[in-house]
């Protein structure tokens, strides 16, 4: 992996297999593809040779990722904050304390500082630590180990040591998360060279990034969206990896290219499918690995619609939207011209109440009504009217 | 024992005087933080420890890397900011490291290798390896979270660990006694689960056999064990020179630790005609090693990009 961002990554083929279909995940099974998807899978990454039918969940395709990676290799170990308890963080360490035990996966005091160091020092002996947080918020108890100490090892040994450490990391959202229990902060990691990110949106690449984060040498941050979780799709029961690096189209278009980070993927398809009765086509980008960032294949998508919208799942200021804006517009200044505008949460801090709440968050009505004002170069005032099957899926408590 | 032990005591001292002298020509272009009067911690541990053991420090770790031994020439071609350092010049004084020798690095954080050691000493016990880790760490580090956040865990799944704690009782210059509300550390570490105890004087002897005593018991399974060495920094926090002039403290207050100077106490204890062969064998390894960092290249310009990543993958 290229360390500098600002090095132009290797073109990668954009050959698709037809037999998973990555965004087929955004919508329960059963259902009608309302989204109207047509091209929606992902890109070659592994070798998934026969057709893909089964069904997963996020939970599960997180879980049986974690599993496969612990038979696979015992220095696997899981832990953080009631692993083991009997909720297991939402099912996705569920029998895997059963299966290997306490000395692989246990929970932890509540001890977020000095556990972050110690799955360093784990790392640095050789095991591949799998820290998890139920809440990112809850990492900023560890950012002198994460920043300082993590990410900066292999640098500042002059490459003697490395750190592969998986750090799961949840985002909540809606019934009351509010201030702490809502925050989207994986940008401070993007901003530090040393870590990885990842945010995947559905259970194929929560299954794929997974093992791959916990086989890179480095510390990855594993971003998981709340209501992601509840998401289905098809997974393949084979192990196989989606590496760091390579962005999917989601769904082609040739107006405007929309790009969802993490649950904003969800939204951005649902705008999409507003903005074709509006008689737009909207290409949707989701970047998966937001560290390192295929920039590449977002800027194939500008250069061709002229128009860029990034919708981030954190505040706009300094956000991964603002990085992709601000490459983008980089790569395309006097290539071709164009428009681009950010969207993430309002620079407020999280509300409780349901009806602040609402406007808090970017929502594919909210993102369909930017996308085109965007595309006609002028406030329109248009707003789709909400179409209950688009509607927003709720996370209920208690959790 | 005693030529063993004053040897590496000697040369830790003598190395830190040469880096002190360096300094002015300006060659060594990073802070430095000289344990000179302090070495007598990091030998004593470091003799009771196994070639295997590891060690975690701190950013007054030149002490510490040599004791653990480290290399002495990629050390200070690691000062001079050398491709030959043991950091290929990209860690400095701050950041010593030696895994070969069981030296797993050091922070310019205060407190931070704490945690680091304890999850190393974790991965020791899921091994079922023989190894222990010695956790290296100053007075001031007692007073961050992840001290007592990584006793507690240390203390729970009982790991093979030592925490060293070097009490020179200055946080650069604000003594324990403004610090601490309670200065008995070792109070702090019992009440978390471990036997504790503080070894007042720095006499090299008593820490060895002390050191060989908890690290036996430390090996055989017994769990983790607290150490507090009273001892006292002669030079100024960062740099080469003394710093009585500040204020802060005095040289009367100096003086005892001065006059029981482990150097000479070793020594003494010493053949004459082996202290000078060992003083003789020392000095050429000092004046190698500062040859071979004033000869070798510094980094290409192409290194600023090497090592933000880890290429190969498992």
């Amino acid at each position: 992996m290229t360390a500098s961002r600002t090095t132009r990554p290797a073109r990668q083929s954009r050959a698709l297999p037809k037999s998973v279909a990555g965004a087929e995940a955004l919508r329960s099974p059963g259902e009608a593809n309302v989204w109207g998807f047509e091209d929606s899978a992902p890109a070659k990454q592994s070798e998934i040779s026969r057709p893909v039918t089964r069904t997963l969940s996020y939970v599960e395709a997180l879980r049986e990722a974690t599993d496969f990676e612990m038979a696979r290799h015992e220095s696997v170990v899981v832990f953080g904050l009631d692993v083991d308890d009997p909720k297991a963080i939402q099912g996705t360490t569920r029998g895997l304390a059963e299966k290997y035990g306490p000395e692989r996966v246990f929970g932890t005091p509540l001890s977020e500082d000095a556990m972050t160091g110690a799955a360093i020092g784990m790392a640095l002996a050789g095991l591949r630590p799998i820290h998890v947080h139920i809440r990112m918020d809850f990492l900023m108890l560890a950012m002198n180990q994460l920043v300082n100490v993590a990410a900066k090892c292999h640098y500042m040994y002059g490459g003697r040591v490395h750190v592969p450490l998986v750090v799961r990391a949840m985002i909540g959202k809606s019934w009351g998360q509010g201030a702490q229990h809502s925050q989207g902060l994986y940008s401070f990691f993007m901003h530090v060279p040393g870590f990885k990110v990842v945010a995947p949106a559905t259970p194929y690449d929560a299954k794929g990034c997974l093992a791959a984060a916990v086989r890179d040498d480095n510390p990855v941050l594993y971003v998981e969206h709340r209501h992601l979780h509840f998401t289905h799709g098809l997974v393949p029961e084979e192990s196989y990896l989606v590496r760091p690096g390579k962005a999917r189209i989601t769904a082609h278009g040739s107006d405007i290219t929309l790009v969802g980070i993490s649950a904003m993927q969800t939204e951005c398809l649902a705008a999409r499918h507003y903005l074709t009765t509006a008689g737009i086509d909207a290409e949707v980008i989701d970047p998966i690995w937001l560290s390192p960032l295929d920039i590449d294949t977002i800027a194939d998508s500008v250069e061709r619609t002229g128009r860029l919208l990034v919708v981030d799942n954190g505040w706009i200021a300094c956000g991964a939207g603002s990085e992709i804006v601000a490459a983008i517009a980089e790569r395309l200044m006097g290539v071709r011209d164009l428009r681009v505008q950010r969207m993430g949460f309002a620079p407020v801090t999280c509300p409780t109440t349901r009806c602040l709440e609402d406007l808090f968050y970017p929502n594919g009505r909210t993102i369909a009504a930017a996308a085109r004002d965007l595309v006609e170069g002028t406030k329109t005032g248009w707003v789709p009217d909400e179409e209950p099957k688009l509607a927003k899926l709720e996370f209920k408590g208690p959790f | 024992m005693h030529e063993q032990l004053y040897r590496s005591l000697y040369r830790i001292r003598r190395v830190e005087e040469h880096a002190a002298r360096a300094y002015p020509s300006d060659k060594i272009k990073s802070p430095v933080h000289l344990s000179i009067g302090q070495e007598a911690v990091s030998v004593g541990v470091c003799a009771a420890l196994e070639p295997n053991d590891v060690v975690f420090g701190t950013y007054r770790g030149h002490a510490l890397y040599l004791a653990k031994g480290g290399d002495l020439k990629q050390m200070i071609a690691e000062l001079y900011g050398k491709v030959t350092g043991c950091a290929r010049g990209k860690g400095g004084s701050m950041h010593l490291i030696d895994p070969e020798a069981g030296v797993m690095g050091a922070s310019a954080v205060v407190g931070t290798t704490i945690a680091n050691a304890v999850g190393y000493a974790y991965a020791l016990k899921l091994r079922r390896e023989p190894a222990i880790v010695a956790s290296f760490f100053g007075d001031g580090a007692t007073e961050e979270g992840v001290f007592a956040e990584s006793l507690n865990f240390a203390v729970l799944k009982q790991l093979p660990i030592l925490f060293v704690c070097e009490n020179n009782q200055y946080a650069i210059h604000t003594h324990q006694r403004q610090r601490q509300g309670r200065p008995d550390i070792c109070a702090r570490a019992r009440a978390l689960g471990m036997p504790a105890e503080c070894i007042e004087n720095n006499e090299l002897l008593n820490l060895v056999e002390r050191g060989k005593q908890v690290v036996g018991r430390i090996r055989s399974g017994l769990g983790p064990h607290f150490m507090e060495a009273m001892t006292y920094r002669w030079q100024e926090h960062v740099g080469p020179g003394a710093d009585f002039h500040l204020g802060y403290r005095t040289e009367d207050e100096a003086q005892p630790w001065k006059d029981s100077d482990q150097v000479h106490r070793l020594a003494d204890l010493i053949d004459p005609v082996r202290r000078t062969e060992i003083e003789t064998e020392v000095e050429e390894e000092i004046a190698a090693a500062f040859d071979f960092a004033e000869s070798s290249p510094f980094p290409s310009p192409a290194e600023l990009h090497e090592h933000v990543f880890q290429e190969v993958c498992a």
